[in-house]
């Protein structure tokens, strides 16, 4: 089916969608920049947990999913080796703190993450020293360089930094991760009132197959709660409010894209109504008419989208470090296919206008 | 041979309660090649009777035959490609579409009918121009051409897919008597030699010579007027 003709109308009339075009271009970036900053707090949040290679996580059951107040002992950890189908198990603890760092004046926000099993991306812990960490590359934003030594906390207590990773950051700080045995001795000295015995943990990431969560909890008669790696994610203090939030106005502004595609194409059908009356009598359906209206819907949606876009990666490189907007190609998958469904829907408001064009009234009319 | 059959057609118009007979016991029959005026006051049912015999408008009674197809159960989707296939229109009101150039307005007719435009419809489309004396017109806008012009290029519209029936409503009222009746000898010219039938709707009596017979219309019904010698 040809469509040469509204696709003409856009080239040869642009003017006409211009005031669409520049309004969605608008919104594109506005939903891109909503998502981003979705997807750079939730990435900065979440990083160290998503990185666990693991399957499941294993909290103290009054702790409430929560790392801070989780407590773990040998015992329990014993149990939890024990448990059929479980192939390792490794302690976990992070404390959250500000660091000195040398020749900058304003301290940077870390976590000491003490671990055992690698996570994705982070090397064996064998190979690092007490007091040595490899640290989140967002640190290099706060000044953190290779070879540093930080003093964390009001105990200055010293790690070196001897490498980095990616994209581990936790609750929005740059993690350090080192050994338990380092963890313990920055977490005692910097908060003595929670401070840790030599074989505690916060929690346990464990490697296995079957219904770990399940096994484990029975293994250790209701002391621990265990979770997945991905509800772990979302136990996370402030991750599925921050989720929820942010979903609602970009749905929100979903729904007014929709309304202004709408509202346009309608008032443009409207317009038209003669000339499609008039197309109509000399052969033209009604659903090549309507395919027109959308289709053209769909060109000033993705040229938008491309401009729109390109406003959004200009303003993203002209923030500040410190805002945690993060453009991911997945957001501009996300936003295009929901900006196309917006259009098509907005569209096919005016499928009834069309339909109910009377070729009939294109003749004897004299206007 | 018969290009137009309409048997006692009548069409009742209903608009809340009111009912308004706009055409009554309507009989009018078309051989190829021959130019009906179709002459009578205004709200005689002229508009009307042309809307039911192109099948834009279905009648509350009667049968209609066009090019031989029985069109008088035809449901809108049918409708829709029998006018493109068989019957061309040419409005009271210049109806080109507005950004599309003369040559394009003319094979919009071929788009809506599948075509992919190509190089013998462009071809096509030329010489009609050429025939409706708009050869150096092709690439202008509808808003470039006078409006003698523009109708001349509803005309090629009309003839493009060569149907057997044109339909006018009254071509030529909007344009002055020199250029009407310039625009009248040529719809007889093109009309002739493509042995393609018309009806002519008109209410100006200067203008019927061109036809082949006179049909007048009052109040919805057909008187016609003896055949000239
Ligand atoms: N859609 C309609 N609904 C109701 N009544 C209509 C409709 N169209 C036409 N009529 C009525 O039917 C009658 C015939 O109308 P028609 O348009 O066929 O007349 P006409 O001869 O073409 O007039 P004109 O010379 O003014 O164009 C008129 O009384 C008109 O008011
Ligand atoms: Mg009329």
């Amino acid at each position: 089916m040809s469509l040469k003709l509204p696709l003409r109308e856009l080239r040869r009339r642009p003017t006409r969608f211009l005031v669409a075009t520049v309004v969605l271009a608008f919104l594109s970036t506005l939903l891109l920049f909503l998502g981003g900053l979705l997807d750079g707090l939730y990435l900065g949040s979440t990083g160290a947990i998503r990185a666990q290679d693991a399957d499941v996580i294993v909290y103290s059951s009054t702790a409430r999913d929560s790392f801070l107040r989780s407590r773990i002992t040998a015992d329990v950890r014993s149990e939890v080796d024990a448990v059929d189908g479980v192939d390792a198990v490794g302690g976990l603890g992070f404390v959250l703190l500000g660091a000195d760092v040398p020749g900058e004046a304003d301290p940077a926000d870390v976590a000491i993450a003490g671990y055992e099993l690698a996570p994705k991306g982070v090397p064996e812990v064998s190979s690092l020293y007490d007091g040595q960490g490899v640290a989140d590359r967002r640190l290099e934003d706060q000044g953190v360089g290779v070879g540093d030594t930080l003093l964390i906390g009001p105990a200055k207590t010293e790690v070196t930094v001897v490498g980095w990773v990616e994209d581990t950051a936790y609750l929005q700080q740059g993690t350090i991760w080192v050994n338990l045995a380092t963890w313990r001795q920055v977490q005692n000295a910097n908060r003595p009132d929670a401070a840790v015995a030599d074989d505690v943990v916060q929690a346990l990431v464990v490697r296995g197959s079957g219904d770990l969560a399940a096994a484990i909890d029975t293994a250790t008669g209701g002391a621990t709660s265990t979770l997945t790696v991905e509800e772990a994610v979302l136990a996370l203090p402030g991750v599925e409010q921050q989720n929820s939030t942010f979903n609602q106005i970009i749905y929100s502004t979903l729904v007014v894209v929709l309304a202004v595609v709408g509202l346009f194409f309608s008032l443009l059908t409207l317009e038209r109504l003669g000339l499609y009356g008039v197309l109509k009598a000399v052969g033209a359906s009604s659903g090549r008419l309507f395919a027109g209206v959308v289709l053209q819907a769909v060109v000033v949606t993705i040229v938008a989208f491309v401009a729109g876009s390109a406003l959004a990666m200009a303003a993203a490189a002209a923030l500040p470090s410190g805002v945690p907007l993060q453009l991911e190609p997945s957001r501009f998958v996300f936003t295009f296919t929901a900006l196309l469904v917006a259009s098509v829907l907005g569209s096919a408001i005016s499928l009834r206008k069309v339909l109910h064009v009377d070729p009939a009234a294109a003749i004897g009319t004299s206007s | 041979m018969t290009v137009l059959d309409m048997r006692d057609v009548r069409k009742v118009y209903r608009s809340g309660d009111a009912e308004v007979v706009a055409l009554d016991h309507a009989t009018l029959a078309v051989d190829h090649g021959e130019i009906v005026a179709l002459l009578g006051p205004s709200g005689s049912g002229k508009t009307t009777l042309l809307s039911i015999a192109g099948g834009l408008l279905a009648p509350t009674e009667g049968s209609v035959v066009v090019d031989g197809e029985d069109i008088t159960g035809h449901d809108a989707r049918r409708l829709t490609a029998f006018r493109r296939e068989h019957v061309g229109f040419v409005f009271q009101s210049v109806n080109l579409v507005p950004f599309l150039t003369a040559e394009e307005n003319l094979l919009v007719v071929d788009e809506l009918g599948g075509g992919k435009g190509g190089r013998a419809a462009r071809e096509r489309a030329r010489a009609l121009l050429d025939e409706l004396g708009l050869a150096a017109r092709g690439s202008n806008m509808p808003s470039q051409l006078s409006g003698g012009e523009r109708q001349r290029v509803a005309i090629g519209r009309a003839l493009f897919n060569n149907p057997g029936l044109v339909l006018f409503d009254e071509p030529t009222s909007a344009l002055d008597t020199q250029l009407g009746e310039q625009v009248m000898e040529l719809i007889r010219r093109e009309m002739k030699a493509r042995d393609t039938a018309a009806v002519i709707v008109t209410h100006d009596t200067r203008m019927t010579h061109y036809a082949d017979r006179v049909v007048r219309i009052v109040d919805g019904r057909l008187t016609a007027d003896p055949v000239p010698a």
